[in-house]
């Protein structure tokens, strides 16, 4: 399917992160706005309330995130494809209707434009230390999608994606934005409407009468429906079996849990998009995300300059973690190194898929400016050693 | 449960209860099951396309509601039935969303929605079945519980004071405000019907007797007693002001309507003020495109 | 031309972070250039040293932040005193006359001097001081072609203000220009104020 061209907004502009963002939502059909100001995420919200009643469609300031969240996940319901934004301390209270997103297998999207914490922390300064908090933030076993942008152009480009995803895998999918690339103003090329793919709601072809909600098809994603559309359905928080219908059984719980978890890890092949630069005959290899992609490239290329053999995996997708390349790679490199702006988060999932089969070096830091690229290069040259 | 075995008669609201899912979860005299079939007559009098109705419920002994209704039906977070209905009717203004909820879930935990809806007046319909108790999770002490009452965690009695729900409500703005308790089957039907009908923010206060807790820990007997007390105690007074509506341990409970009025609603506005700001620019919210 | 550093300063209210904008807009949108802005969030932007941080390339900027600054634009006193150690020895260094009363050149560093807010008020509005020296910026730095800045001028200020506001570019670009022909500290060749 392509872009509603109401939503699109073709040309070339100068837009910062979190603007392209909603640009990036809005082509993608998103029509259901619901959120709470906070920094350094609010402009997201501003760009949206300006443009939405030109393309049709609602924004609503709500009176928290608790509400915002839950707003989103009833819009969805309704058949608008829905979208939040906030930053840390909103994030935290987001939590509880994400795991019901989650439950539910409700389509959307969260957008964390990540500050310094915890707490309050530094709210106007960068950070990406919520990165854990995105994959497992809310209680349960459950899995999302998480992607993180290094530039306004990418805020637009990967903003779509987040839409097509959470509507393909009905799951929550979190745009992992941070207040560098959210803040940032570079050149946004937006293309044509016929040259945006978005991905449809997976509605049923069966009758109310034959339709379950929960019975996935093989791809173990069940098809959904649009209250109003008289399929007269139930949905819980609770565990559910193929109707719908909370059945408290540990049987009907390990089904569902294992396929909730499943849909994602056993689809991570299509899901994970890497940007893979000299990986094959790399001695080591940095893998970033977000703004830390960037930054690390200046290192990189001193490091080869020196006649380092030096690989680089900007990550898109975060999570699902490419537990797979990761693997292969493993077994040929000396290490990896991995920058990024916390005191390690994805750096412990690469070291437990890593097992030991290479070094890991993992270059923390706290929070409130980008690495220096210098730091990062004299990992690599510790890390070749 | 085999369906409509025999001569048995089907049931009379079969068509809008999930039969597949009775018995229900609720205590034997338990309110919620009144206020259940009171709400199933209102629907069935309401001039409305079924299949455009949409039921949401929070968390607790009266969260339950949603999932035995046999339209589309939601059981959410605790706290959040507003928010996730003010969601899904802006997402589909053309549904009429209903919350059915309890007094925990509405006032306590989900008050902030609950006073910020009111204010919007997001055009829903909210029944709040008050048993004056968080009952699911054992009868601890509710922001609707009396003064004096006992409860698992106000074991010597509640020192602190309930709100009044119709003031809260109404002072924050809603259409429609109405108080009944489980005893008064008609008059609660009706208002039921009123606030389905009433463009806005409708609400309804439903007073239900929880035997197994409520009524236990306060030594007042068993449902039929509490039934009888709501049938000496109650004063129908439509109208009555609404810092009169304090509910006090045992003591006498006003019912009636007490707003009824009108106001534009969220969805009303939007269309109104940004149509005039906006001009030939503006695109209703309804004209927005569905995710298919 | 590899990376130019421009940090934009001045107070709340002056128009300093449009004025960056208008930099980079026309670096990346007119120009053909790489360029990325940043900006001061927080108390600074309402009423204290406040500034904007343009980065203009050829190549992909990976670093978004400034390193050195080789061009300091400079609209208040407070701004100059937290701003100008930083700039680089060989850099380049605009400010307005009337409110950086001290500026002085070390090193090699080039001063230019503009009465941009005197400028602004004469042609009708005060508020129009920040074009006046990206006008300025635009004529003595020779880092953007005139009519790419210009014509990002004309479409990025609202509706209605379009005539003031190149009236106040032009205003800025001229004195500049005329600067560079007869200033002594502006060297003899036409382009060199931008550090190589």
């Amino acid at each position: 399917m392509k872009a509603d061209p109401k939503g699109v907004l073709t040309g070339e502009h100068y837009l910062d992160g979190d603007h392209a963002c909603t640009e990036g939502a809005l082509a993608a059909g998103c029509r259901f706005f619901a959120g709470y100001p906070i920094t350094p995420s609010t402009e997201v919200a501003e760009r949206f309330s300006a443009r939405i009643p030109h393309v049709g469609g609602i924004f609503i300031q709500m009176e928290d995130e608790l509400g915002s969240m839950a707003a989103v996940v009833g819009a969805s319901w309704g058949g608008k494809k829905s979208m939040t934004v906030t930053s840390g301390p909103g994030f935290s209270l987001m939590m509880e209707n994400i795991g019901l997103a989650a439950m539910m297998e409700t389509p959307c999207v969260i957008v964390n434009v990540q500050r310094g914490g915890p707490s309050t922390g530094l709210p106007t300064m960068v950070g990406q230390s919520d990165m854990m908090q995105a994959r497992w933030g809310s209680h349960g076993d459950y899995e999302i999608i998480a992607i993180s942008p290094a530039s306004p152009q990418e805020a637009f480009d990967y903003s779509i994606k987040c839409f097509n995803l959470a509507e393909k895998y009905r799951v929550p999918v979190m745009f992992m934005m941070d207040e560098c690339v959210g803040h940032m103003t570079e050149k946004v090329v937006i293309p044509n409407p016929d040259q945006i793919d978005v991905e449809p709601r997976r509605l049923t072809k069966k009758s109310p009468k034959d339709y379950l909600p929960y019975e996935p098809n093989e791809d173990l994603v069940p098809d959904m429906i649009v209250a109003g559309d008289g399929y007269r359905i139930h949905s819980t928080g609770l565990t559910h079996d193929e109707r719908g219908y909370p059945a408290m059984k540990p049987e009907v719980q390990e089904k569902l849990v294992h396929r909730l978890v499943d849909k994602i890890s056993k689809n991570a092949d299509k899901i994970i998009e890497l940007e893979e630069d000299q990986t094959d005959d790399a001695d080591v290899i940095v893998m970033a995300y977000g703004i830390t992609s960037r930054v690390t490239m200046p290192a990189i290329f001193k490091a080869r300059k020196k006649g380092i053999k030096v690989g680089f995996i900007k990550m898109i997708t975060v999570w699902p973690f490419p537990e797979k390349r990761v693997r292969e790679l493993a077994k040929k490199v000396k290490a990896f190194v991995m920058p990024e702006i916390n005191l390690g988060q994805v750096a412990l999932e690469l070291e437990r898929v890593v097992s030991g089969k290479a070094g890991v070096h993992h270059i923390p830091h706290a929070g409130g400016w980008v690495h220096d690229p210098e730091d990062i290069y004299k990992v690599i040259v510790e890390a070749a050693k | 449960m085999k369906k409509n075995a025999g001569n048995v008669p089907e049931h009379p609201m079969e068509n809008l209860l999930r039969m597949d899912r009775i018995p229900h979860i609720w205590c034997s005299t338990c309110g919620i099951g009144t206020a259940v079939s009171c709400f199933i007559q209102a629907l069935q009098n309401f001039d409305y396309p079924l299949d455009k109705i949409a039921v949401v419920s929070g968390i607790g002994c009266s969260g339950r509601i949603a999932g035995y209704i046999k339209l589309d039906s939601f059981h959410t977070t605790h706290g959040r039935a507003i928010p996730f209905a003010t969601g899904l009717k802006l997402a589909n203004p053309e549904l009429k969303v209903i919350v059915f909820s309890g007094d925990g879930d509405l006032v306590s935990i989900g008050g902030n929605h609950l006073i910020h809806a009111a204010r919007r007046n997001m055009d829903i319909t909210v029944f709040c079945v008050n048993n004056f108790i968080y009952a699911m999770t054992g009868g601890q002490c509710a922001p609707t519980t009396p003064t004096d009452a006992n409860s698992s965690t106000s074991p010597y009695g509640n020192f602190d004071h309930p709100f009044n729900i119709p003031l809260l409500v109404g002072s924050c703005g809603a259409t429609y405000v109405a108080r009944w308790t489980a005893l008064h089957i008609r008059r609660l039907t009706r208002s039921m019907q009123e606030a389905l009908e009433k463009p806005g923010f409708s609400f309804v206060e439903i007073i239900a007797p929880c035997s197994t807790l409520y009524a236990r820990r306060n030594r007042l007997g068993t449902g039929l007693d509490l039934m009888k007390f709501y049938h000496d105690n109650s004063v129908i007074q439509h109208g009555a002001p609404l810092e009169s509506l304090d509910i006090q341990f045992q003591k006498k409970i006003i019912v009636g309507k007490f707003i009824d009025k009108k106001r534009p609603t969220f969805l009303e506005a939007w269309d109104q003020y940004l149509g005039k700001k906006l001009g030939d620019k503006f695109i209703s919210a309804e004209k927005g495109i569905r995710a298919a | 031309m590899a990376r130019t550093e421009i940090r934009v300063s001045g107070f709340g209210g002056q128009g300093v972070i449009l004025c960056g904008y208008l930099i980079g807009k026309s670096a990346a949108l007119k120009a053909g250039k790489q360029a990325t802005l940043n900006q001061s969030f927080g108390p600074e932007a309402r009423g204290s040293a406040c500034s904007a941080q343009v980065i203009v390339s050829d190549e992909k900027i990976l670093y978004p932040y400034l390193t050195q600054p080789d061009i300091l634009i400079c609209m208040s006193q407070e701004a100059y005193a937290k701003f100008e150690p930083e700039l680089k020895k060989d850099g380049l260094l605009l400010v307005d006359e009337d409110l950086v009363k001290d500026a002085k050149s070390r090193d090699k560093i080039k001063l230019y001097k503009i009465p941009a807010t005197r400028f602004a008020e004469e042609i009708g509005r005060k508020i129009v001081l920040n074009i006046v020296m990206l006008g300025f910026f635009t004529a003595v730095s020779g880092l953007l072609d005139k009519e790419a800045v210009r014509s990002t001028v004309e479409t990025s200020v609202p509706k209605g203000t379009e005539e003031l506001n190149l009236k106040a570019f032009e205003k800025g670009f001229a004195y500049g220009s005329e600067l560079l022909k007869s200033a002594p500290t502006a060297g003899k060749k036409k382009k060199a104020a931008v550090p190589a």
